[in-house]
């Protein structure tokens, strides 16, 4: 689409291992619209953060490699730009946030100080001034008396108080997108409930659009406008929100739908999905889903499955999207 | 952090009250009756019975350790057998071209330890890292006597570049303390320097692995602020650890290069002492470098506490 902001296509990042090189992210492409939140939902191994990471560069070169692809953003392709542009952008244009507020910080220098370095760098900022932005952007994160907070090192904060100083970092050059990688994964419930309004609340105040990258239905439900499911390093479905919880036509997203609790569940036990993500180093010829899919047939296993538009922003790679289209929610 | 010093030097107290009545009883213990040394081979037995009795060698022991202990708050170690000087003065006098020798060998180990480890560890699994760990292990297997005197062949001997031995006070003389000081510093400080490198290293790629170095990329950084600021700031935390042991290695190893290098210091001191049986100048070099380690251990922690604000000093040391 043309008037995304980030458009990424054909995405491919293998790592490299013992024994050759396993295919972590294959093929994917999903668009972010100016302003809009995008939610990229997939388990653990299903090459979701690694897509996010490829897009920035910020994967470790080597083990891993982006073989192909490209990444537009206004207008560039971040994968193919040199070094030193992608740093421009890096936390100028995107900012990120990571799953692990505990580590992500660094423990020797005080969070005014990695703050401000954003501030110094991409808007060349003299020490007073980016000081006070810092002051003024602890202060948005929601961080109690953000002026005596400023000297304080990471270890003398809370894990949410972390994440939010974390955000601060990441919203400080106030940019045009934020990829927020697991960002309330590794907190209390509470404290995600919060984050996730402060989260909500920064993109309307800003109007930046936003890319959340998550294994919770229900954040994703309270999130996004869009959403793309990943499976073994493929995108399954994209659909907008409304759909994707009403009528998925992927057999796996109508299996995370089917394994995420609800209030108004009838069935005593939660259903689950048969069997496991395939190795990375050898996956399943065909449809790579199919080994646990109710619908597959012989067919399914022979070759991968081609993306087929359902309707406006609603496609998913699934040969039996009339058997599926059958499902009702639990 | 004041207040941790000042605790820290208190806690220095009993445990030089233990080095000093090692150093005592040592002597005691040791066979040789430093007064027929004293005398000398012709001394007559009436001789030796008055040097004896001048060094009050004939108190029972009590009345010997009291009287140690007294002179010994006063600052006075008795004179030297040997030299016939108060050892005090003696090692005062000796000790600046050992602290400038070791200083300078430290400063070569900080420059060339940090830059191989840092580089090795920004090309590691490469051909540099697999050279750099190579020369990191040729250098620590080097015995540092072997290393000055191969250094004064080639350098004294076959190129004519520099003096063989002595020593040039760099407060006199700045380029006549480097003409005299770079080769025994050099051979001193390569083992060192080895070692350095391989710690360097290896917390290095500890530390550029973590979380908070993807962080400082995804800021937009510059590769050598990510590394120089971000990475080496927490690999200093390991490092500064062994900077203190290296540099209490680097004054005990100058006894071996100042006598190679004839370099008028405590090593050369120190060394003559143990083989003349110079009781009293043992004794005291034996306290001065203890009380020299205890100083640098505690400059160690207090660097410790300043590269890692999660050591809280002010609680509990």
């Amino acid at each position: 689409m043309s008037d995304a902001l980030l458009s990424v296509r054909n995405l491919t990042t293998a790592f490299a291992i013992e024994s050759g090189s396993t295919i972590a992210v294959d093929d994917v492409g999903f668009d972010v619209r100016a302003g809009e939140a995008v939610g990229l939902i997939g388990e653990s191994g299903s090459g979701k953060s690694v897509a996010a990471l490829s897009i920035l560069g910020l994967l470790p070169t080597p083990p891993a490699r982006v073989l192909s692809g490209s990444a537009m953003f206004e207008g560039r392709d971040l994968l193919k730009m040199p070094a030193k542009e992608l740093r421009r952008i890096r936390g100028k244009r995107i900012g990120m946030i990571f799953q692990e507020p505990m580590t992500s910080l660094n423990p020797v220098f005080p969070i005014g100080e990695q703050i401000a370095e954003s501030l110094r760098l991409h808007e060349r900022l003299g020490n007073e001034a980016a000081r006070k932005r810092a002051i003024a952007m602890l202060d948005r994160v929601g961080i109690p008396s953000a002026s005596r907070r400023l000297d304080d090192y990471p270890h003398q904060l809370s894990g949410g108080m972390r994440q939010r100083v974390m955000i601060a970092i990441a919203l400080a050059c106030d940019p045009k997108l934020l990829i927020a990688d697991e960002p309330t994964t590794a907190l209390d419930v509470t404290v995600q409930a919060q984050l996730l309004d402060l989260l909500n609340d920064l993109r309307r105040e800003t109007g930046m659009a936003m890319l959340l990258i998550t294994h919770n239905m229900g954040v994703i439900a309270e999130f996004a406008d869009r959403v793309v499911v990943m499976y073994s390093g493929q995108v399954a479905e994209e659909a907008p929100i409304e759909t994707l919880f009403d009528a998925p036509r992927h057999p796996y997203t109508q299996g995370l739908l089917g394994a995420t609790p609800t209030l108004a569940q009838t069935e005593a036990r939660l259903r689950t999905i048969p069997g496991s993500l395939p190795d990375p180093a050898a996956p399943p010829p065909g449809c790579r889903f199919a080994p646990r899919c109710d619908f597959a047939d012989a067919q399914c296993a022979a070759g991968r499955p081609t993306e087929i538009v359902l309707a406006a922003g609603h496609r998913a790679a699934c040969r039996r999207t009339d058997a599926t289209a059958a499902w009702q929610t639990a | 952090m004041l207040a941790f010093a000042i605790r820290r030097l208190l806690h220095t107290i009993p445990i030089l009250a233990i080095v000093s009545l090692i150093a005592f009883g040592m002597i005691k213990l040791v066979p040789g009756d430093p007064a027929v040394v004293m005398g000398g081979t012709n001394a007559t037995a009436a001789e030796i019975d008055q040097i004896r009795r001048n060094l009050g060698l004939d108190q029972p022991f009590h009345v010997q350790l009291g009287a140690f202990y007294w002179n010994l708050l006063q600052g006075d170690l008795g004179n030297s057998l040997l030299l016939n000087v108060p050892v005090t003065s003696a090692i005062i006098e000796r000790l600046p071209a050992t602290l400038w020798l070791s200083a300078y060998a430290m400063l070569l180990t900080l420059i060339f330890g940090l830059a191989t480890g840092i580089i090795a560890a920004l090309r590691h699994n490469t051909w540099v890292d697999q050279a750099a760990t190579t020369l990191a292990l040729i250098g620590v297997s080097l015995p540092n006597f072997w290393l000055g005197l191969v250094m004064i062949v080639v350098f004294s001997v076959h190129l004519g570049w520099l003096p063989t031995s002595g020593f040039v006070d760099p407060a006199e003389n700045v380029i006549g303390f480097l003409r005299t000081a770079t080769m025994p510093a050099a051979a001193l400080a390569m083992l060192q320097i080895g070692l350095l490198a391989r710690i360097t290293r290896s917390a290095m790629l500890e530390v550029l692995r973590q979380d908070y170095v993807r962080t400082a990329r995804a800021k937009g950084l510059p590769e050598w602020v990510v590394v120089m600021k971000h990475a080496l700031a927490n690999a200093m935390i390991p490092i500064v650890t062994v900077v203190g042991l290296i540099f209490s290695v680097l004054i005990s190893g100058s006894i071996v290069i100042e006598t190679i290098f004839t370099i008028p210091g405590m090593g050369a001191l120190l060394g003559n002492a143990i083989l003349r049986r110079d009781y009293p100048m043992i004794q005291g070099g034996l306290l001065f470098v203890a009380a020299a380690l205890m100083l640098l251990n505690l400059l160690a922690d207090m660097l410790y506490a300043y590269f890692d604000p999660r050591v809280q000093v002010d609680r509990d040391g």
